[in-house]
């Protein structure tokens, strides 16, 4: 119970997956205009995100590791990814409408968002049991939250200041984040 | 043959995929940390792009268009992991020092989206060349980068001390004053860790906008600003061809010509050949870029101490 718990604060707060790791820093960087969508990006992230670690550690555990074909892993996580996430899509649409409605369209973005490939690879390559991968895949995606709405925060309350013309857009962004990933190096200290 | 440089010039400066076109962020973020690193990350790159490149090409009458993009991911992920195996067996010290960005390759936007944009609706030859042009392109802009990090941070390049108390200077006794001069550099660490790289990226794409904005007055053009985010999802194709325009076109003029012979080829081949010279004027601009860019970087280091 302690390692996991060190661990989920781990890859939550103190190797953040975008703000150290810099993983999935496309979304990260594209969907933070508004608060209201980079929280909807982030319950999508942290839904696939849990999902694709448990699939993912249970396909490695079970068919990879056993045949001695580890080598395949990337193949065959970025194919189970993608498959997944199509499932996930169908279903969601055809059972559970109002989550379709508010996490569908963040959906088709996040098949080739190199974080939930990362921490899949992340998990094998620290040889996580499955319980534990889970545990890591949420905490990295609730990171992944954590970060993406402050970011978005952030961005809403300098939409309107006066920035130098050359910075305007993804400059003072990155600006942005690099001085969140200053303030998330203080986390550090945590562990 | 000036068809192959004409890719190669694309790649390496008109459209840097860095640079000017900013896909695959999060491998140039993540591994720049010195300048080999970025290097190295940068051939595995390459490696991969052009062999992906040159088989989608091969493969290109083969693939149905409904399911190429599938088709895409698992060649591209065959290849990375040959990569991944050979860089663990030969340079294993690179294999560590990258770790898990090496598998994550195959996410990067750059390769996907030059097989959807270049390489399947274009034959072999200039796909290889393409493949090598985007991959040269990259390995510069990850090993620029990397080299300023590694610098302003660590006070070294390549490996060598350049800046700090005991640079590699002192050991000529000639150059005993500039060993003096560059000892005064105290290393701004953070430049190596996280933080550092979205500053130097900040300031390289401030950089560029500028340049864009600059020829923009002048009435030339240079390749569009992305407007796209990078990786996301399916829109990766459509930005690494952002500047290529009407790449559906020509697929659909492929396919209508498969019936009447390769006149394809040929079509693509003049196509890119009228636009050449549009693509000369802009690139001038691209060629001066680089003065700007170290100027902003200077600016940058000085701000931060």
């Amino acid at each position: 119970m302690k390692t996991l718990l060190i661990i989920a604060v781990a890859s939550a707060l103190v190797n953040n997956v975008v703000l150290s790791q810099f993983l999935g820093l496309c979304p990260f960087l594209g969907v933070s205009k508004k608060v209201k969508t980079a929280a909807g990006m982030g319950a999508a992230v942290v839904f696939v995100i849990t999902l694709a670690s448990a699939v993912a550690a249970v396909i490695y555990q079970f068919v990879l590791a056993p045949n001695g074909l580890a080598y395949l892993e990337t193949i065959v996580f970025i194919l189970v990814i993608a498959a997944l996430v199509q499932f996930v899509e169908m279903f969601l649409k055809k059972y559970m409408k109002s989550l379709y409605q508010s996490l569908g369209v963040y959906l088709p973005l996040i098949t080739t968002n190199c974080a939930v490939l990362g921490v899949a690879l992340t998990n094998v390559q620290k040889s996580y049991d499955i319980l534990t991968s889970v545990v890591n895949g949420f905490a990295t995606a609730a990171g992944f939250t954590i970060s993406i709405v402050i970011l978005a925060g952030i961005r809403e309350k300098t939409e309107h200041n006066d920035v130098p013309e050359s910075f305007r857009g993804m400059p003072i962004t990155m600006i942005t984040a690099g001085l969140m990933a200053i303030a998330f190096c203080g986390f550090s200290g945590l562990l | 043959m000036s068809k192959a440089l004409e890719r190669i010039y694309n790649g390496l400066i008109k459209e840097n995929p860095t640079f000017v076109l900013t896909l695959g962020m999060c491998p140039t973020l993540a591994v720049t940390t010195s300048a080999i690193n970025g290097a190295g990350m940068g051939l595995s790159t390459m490696v991969v792009l052009v062999l992906s490149n040159v088989f989608i090409s091969m493969l290109r009458r083969v693939i149905p268009d409904k399911v190429r993009i599938p088709a895409f991911i698992v060649i591209i992920a065959s290849f990375v992991t040959i990569v991944q195996l050979l860089l663990q067996g030969y340079v294993p010290s690179l294999y560590e020092s990258l770790g898990i960005y090496i598998p994550l390759i195959v996410v990067n936007c750059i390769i996907l989206g030059r097989a959807e944009a270049y390489a399947y609706s274009n034959p072999v030859i200039p796909s290889l060349f393409d493949g090598l042009g985007m991959g040269l392109g990259f390995t510069v802009a990850l090993t620029l980068i990397g080299a300023c990090r590694e610098l302003l941070g660590a006070g070294q390049l390549f490996g060598f001390q350049i800046l700090g108390a005991d640079n590699v200077f002192y050991q000529n006794a000639s150059l005993r004053p500039l060993a003096m001069f560059l000892g005064e550099y105290t290393n701004i660490s953070i430049f190596i860790m996280a933080p550092g790289a979205f500053f130097v990226l900040a300031f390289i794409i401030a950089a560029m906008n500028r340049i864009r904005r600059s020829a923009a007055k002048k009435g030339k053009q240079i390749a569009p600003a992305s407007d796209c985010t990078g990786c996301m999802g399916k829109n990766c194709a459509e930005c690494a061809g952002g500047s290529k325009e009407g790449a559906s076109d020509q697929k659909q003029e492929e396919r209508i010509s498969k019936d009447s012979g390769s006149a394809a080829d040929e079509e693509t081949a003049s196509k890119d050949g009228g636009s050449a010279a549009d693509e000369e004027t802009a690139s001038k601009d691209s060629g001066s870029d680089a003065k700007p860019e170290e100027a902003a970087k200077n600016g940058e280091g000085e701000s931060a101490t």
